[in-house]
């Protein structure tokens, strides 16, 4: 068997009827961008799921490390007064 | 099921207190109900048995292609060939979802098609089996993707994020496949003449067992269930699902008023189940190992397929560098 190059792999965003973002579908090997989107039609908008396809090589996307969690995420923990409920107010004040 | 046999690398499951540090954090992650994510730290072997299931999971959707593909262009109506053809598209798709599942641990594509192609890695065994009559499409979506479905739904919640992910987007797409064979059934088993229904009758009666088969061996005989059980890659057990589905099943096949090939079967009234027989397991073994009636075939259409699209995947990669080198080459 030949060894050839593979095709490298398009992470695939798709924004749905209703004016949400795109979000992330899955991913698939096409040669260049204009590939990639003729393939993500076919492999991820067989009913109508998008209006609006995009896509990205995989090797282009940055990703925050695993193992960075609690030093990215724990300050966070401990703010709950940035949630609105943190604030009580009196019945009086009607819905705020 | 689709992944019948996934053999383990792990040497049995170890209790909590005997793991390293590591295994241990990771198995009460999984406990938790945690999802593990493709650049989480995860033990070789639970990396190793998941590209084995997924991997034959993407498989056995890729061959499944080629027992209905061969009824497309005799289909007896072009409603049904329209309804065929987008079953056997989105097997091609479910596929390629689960095929970047098993990426995301490290295989590659091309590895994965060398290990189908080399019978390194197997696919399921009811895709072993021939269709015969157009009948057949019909027991093939109503029992193939019934079973299907009844594995898949619970791995819907397996640990491993990228896998369960795919297997939502499947399960949303599939439970058309089964209708689409039980209204083939209707059609012909219910409201056909007396050469449909003996049709009918004759295609569920050459796919019962193989379907019953699909779920593996019998709980007693499976020796890999154990630790994939305790790393949730598979959910219940062989004999739970097989249940399932025969309990499932033995009443859509009453309203067709065909009849179930199993002199044995019986509601159980104490159980609440069917009593059924077993499915014979030196058939199943023979035809997972290479025996079965279709095995050359359908490797050999893999392999030729692949053979003879290298030139289009060569060449559509060699005329897209040529073209970034030509918009570099403009700047």
């Amino acid at each position: 068997m030949t060894k050839s190059k593979e095709w490298p792999l398009w992470e695939v965003f798709i924004r749905g009827q209703h004016g949400m973002s795109h979000r992330h579908v899955g991913s698939l090997h096409a040669v260049d961008a204009e590939h990639a989107i003729k393939n993500a039609r076919d492999v991820y908008t067989r009913r109508n799921e998008g209006v609006s396809i995009w896509v990205v090589e995989a090797e282009n996307i940055s990703a925050s490390s695993p193992s960075d969690k609690g030093p990215l995420y724990e300050p966070a923990r401990d703010k709950v007064y940035r949630h609105p409920t943190f604030y009580d107010l009196p019945e009086e004040a009607g819905n705020m | 099921m689709y992944a019948q046999m996934v053999k383990s690398t792990g040497k049995g499951v170890q209790a909590l207190e005997d793991m390293s540090p590591q295994d241990r954090a990771f198995q009460e992650r999984i406990d938790r109900g945690e999802k593990i994510e493709p650049k989480d730290w995860m033990p070789d072997a639970y990396r190793k048995n998941l590209i084995r299931q997924i991997g034959q999971h993407a498989h056995s959707e890729i061959v499944g292609q080629l027992p209905e593909g061969n009824w497309i262009t005799r289909a007896p109506t072009l409603e049904r060939k329209a309804n065929l053809l987008a079953k056997v598209q989105d097997e091609a798709g479910h596929g390629l979802y689960l095929y970047c599942a098993a990426e995301t641990l490290g295989v590659s594509r091309d590895e994965l098609f060398e290990m189908l192609h080399c019978g390194k890695m197997k696919y399921s065994s009811i895709f072993n089996y021939p269709t015969l009559t157009w009948a057949d499409m019909g027991a093939v979506g109503w029992l193939v993707d019934g079973a299907a479905i009844m594995n898949q739904v619970p791995l819907q919640r397996t640990s491993y994020g990228p896998y369960a992910r795919a297997m939502v987007r499947i399960c949303k797409e599939e439970s058309f496949h089964q209708r689409q064979g039980y209204h083939i059934m209707i059609k012909m088993a219910k409201e056909g003449t007396a050469d449909q229904k003996r049709m009918a009758q004759d295609a569920f009666n050459r796919f019962w067992y193989p379907a019953l088969m699909m779920f593996g061996p019998s709980d007693k005989d499976s020796v890999h269930s154990a630790q994939s059980m305790a790393w949730k890659i598979k959910m219940n057990t062989n004999d739970e699902l097989r249940q399932k589905f025969v309990d499932e099943t033995v009443p859509q096949a009453k309203f067709l008023s065909l009849t179930v090939p199993d002199e044995r079967l019986m509601f159980n009234e104490e159980t609440g189940h069917y009593d059924y027989s077993e499915p014979d397991w030196n058939e199943f073994m023979d035809v997972i190992s290479g025996n079965g009636p279709c095995n050359t075939d359908r490797l050999e259409a893999r392999k030729k397929a692949w053979r003879e699209g290298s030139w289009v995947r060569e060449g559509m990669m060699a005329h897209a560098d040529k073209k970034a080198q030509c918009k570099i080459a403009a700047e």
